[in-house]
């Protein structure tokens, strides 16, 4: 138990720190790969303290994802660069009270009613986007020029530049990786914990459960719009795809594949999509196969579904670690 | 005689054509331990769901310290100082025993702000889960996790969560159900000495617990009240014997 510990604690920072080396090795096409893996990890971490940790499983997770990054294109000048320091907290702050507003009617629901009104929310907000000329219909809109960081007259980071976005992307994925462990480690974490496990007897015990679970959604829906912020600047476009429920679901099995209720798990879940994704849609190496990845994709959630319901964080429990949810409780 | 601290006036609950609880009244009083027996299906099970706000009342009123607390919610009830057992163990399996109680004693302390410092950190949680462990008979089993319990063990841990909330009114639910004849004791021990400071309400089929333990008693049939009084009054009482100990195997234990 104290060797599983000790590994938690420096195994993040081991890699973080070789990630934070990987513009080194190479500066471009893998490295934007990996940017979007990255933030992919933000999106499916902020899913995993949904489904892995409230029981709440969302599948339209995507909304919060797409609307971070229609704010950042409505509320930037057109062809001029906007300030990260205010758009970011703005598009977060917007999926936030979204997400709150959508969760006091959502959170009335459970299991399979709770799946189709997140959906239909997603949905909702998807034709808004699609059907009106408020965010360019169907085409979307461009951002023409990256957000900048400034301090002052001082360029603190350049995004435009592509490993320094990069570095930035790290650092947030670490940030949310580092805030979520603290807050699920805190009281607040274990009455989530609690809820999935036995909502019932959580409110015997006096907890007003609506409102822990309240406070998840937004906090989930505030970091889905971090990743969507970003995966917006990477791009340098929105289009309502981005909130499409082809996106809630590939972050649904992004989780699922990693493994649900723990954090490491959902970042490893985002590199396996993508990568997988990556892989399979390869022409030079699949062919014709390459154009219908989704099928292979789907045949590879099956099987992980059936024989390792604990996703891939679950293989290392088998060489010896336990999972996050019951180190968390102990530990 | 102190004042009732909880008490009900005509409590009914029906379920569609079914009268499970009806226009029930009767009071809860600290110092005393007021047993409810009867048969299956007497409505004795749903009568602590509408005292614990588990389940709505049809009619009726539920005071609180002279308040109606009829209609508020489970956790609201539970904050104001009613805790209960569950029939049915309902803890947290996945769980070490002591989080279990950790959870419930935490439930006290308004953690709203406290999201980012450990939920260990924090001893007067820990000692108030500590000493109702120990009570429960427990404290030896602590790091365990509770799936792992004996099912003897998890009634034990269904007690000691409802104490960590530091309830004045106690509800439990047949937690005698299941334990071994040396658990059983020591339950019935612990519920005598809760009784000094808790007002409790205890359902149990268990004859000799209850008249162990009964300073009032009440005997429900088909979801009404048959007789309410002393224990002697309620054996004597030909409504009862007629209906209900007579024949019955209960009193035969």
């Amino acid at each position: 138990m104290m060797q599983g510990g000790a590994i938690n604690r420096w195994l993040p920072w081991v890699v973080i720190g070789l990630l934070a080396l990987f513009p080194m090795v190479e500066s471009n096409f893998y490295m934007q790969l990996l940017t979007k893996v990255l933030i992919m990890a933000i999106f499916a971490m902020s899913l995993d303290l949904l489904v892995g940790y409230t029981g709440l499983v969302s599948f339209g997770h995507a909304a919060y994802f797409g609307l971070a990054g229609y704010a950042l294109a409505l509320m930037g000048p057109k062809y001029e660069a906007a300030s990260l320091w205010w758009t970011l907290p703005g598009a977060m702050g917007i999926c936030v009270a979204f997400a709150l507003v959508t969760g006091l009617l959502v959170l009335r629901t459970r299991g399979i009613y709770f799946i189709m009104v997140t959906l239909a929310f997603a949905q909702m907000l998807y034709f808004v986007f699609h059907d009106t000329k408020l965010g360019g219909g169907s085409d979307g809109i461009y951002i023409y020029a990256k957000p900048t960081m400034n301090f002052g007259e001082t360029v603190l980071v350049n995004l435009e530049k592509l490993d320094q976005f990069y570095w930035l992307v790290l650092f947030f994925t670490a940030g949310t990786y580092f805030l979520l462990r603290r807050i699920l480690g805190s009281s607040f974490g274990r009455a989530l914990m609690g809820i999935k496990v036995n909502e019932h007897r959580m409110r015997a015990l006096g907890f007003p459960v609506f409102r822990y679970q309240l406070a998840s959604f937004g906090l989930a829906g505030g970091l889905a719009g971090l990743a969507g912020y970003l995966a917006a600047v990477q791009f340098g476009f929105v289009n309502p795809e981005i909130l499409s429920w082809h996106q809630s679901g590939a972050v649904l099995m992004m989780v699922i594949l990693g493994g649900m209720g723990t954090l490491h798990g959902a970042v490893i879940g985002a590199f396996a999509f993508v990568l997988l994704q990556e892989v399979l849609s390869n022409q030079a190496w699949f062919g014709i196969a390459a154009k219908h990845w989704q099928l292979a994709m789907g045949i590879l959630i099956m099987l992980v579904a059936l024989y390792l319901p604990q996703g891939l964080a679950g293989l290392m429990t088998k060489f010896g670690r336990k999972p996050a949810t019951e180190e968390a409780v102990d530990d | 005689m102190t004042e009732a601290i909880l008490r009900t006036e005509g409590l009914t609950k029906r379920f569609g054509g079914l009268v499970a609880v009806s226009d029930v009244s009767l009071d809860l009083h600290v110092g005393e331990v007021h047993v409810v027996i009867g048969p299956n299906g007497a409505g004795k099970s749903t009568l602590t769901n509408l005292l614990s706000g588990d389940l709505p009342a049809t009619s009726g009123r539920v005071m609180l310290d002279g308040r109606d607390i009829a209609g508020l919610s489970s956790d609201q009830i539970s904050r104001m100082g009613v805790g209960r057992s569950y029939q049915k163990t309902n803890i947290f399996l996945p769980f070490t025993v002591f989080e279990n109680a950790r959870l419930a004693a935490q439930s006290r302390t308004p953690n709203a702000l406290r999201v980012f410092s450990r939920a260990e950190q924090y001893e007067a949680i820990n000692a108030l889960a500590g000493v109702a462990l120990e009570s429960a008979g427990l404290a030896h089993r602590a790091q365990r996790v509770a799936a792992t319990l004996s099912h003897g063990e998890q009634r034990q841990l269904e007690i000691a969560m409802c104490l960590a909330t530091q309830p004045r009114v106690l509800l439990l639910d047949e937690p005698l159900a299941g334990m071994g004849p040396h658990e059983s004791q020591r339950m019935v021990e612990l519920i005598g000495k809760l009784r000094a400071e808790h007002a409790i309400m205890l359902i149990e089929h268990d004859m000799d617990a209850v008249f162990a333990l009964a300073n009032r008693l009440t005997v429900m049939v088909n979801g009404e009240v048959l007789e309410t009084g002393s224990p002697e009054q309620v054996r004597s009482s030909p409504a009862v014997q007629a209906a209900y100990l007579g024949g019955e195997e209960l009193l035969h234990e």
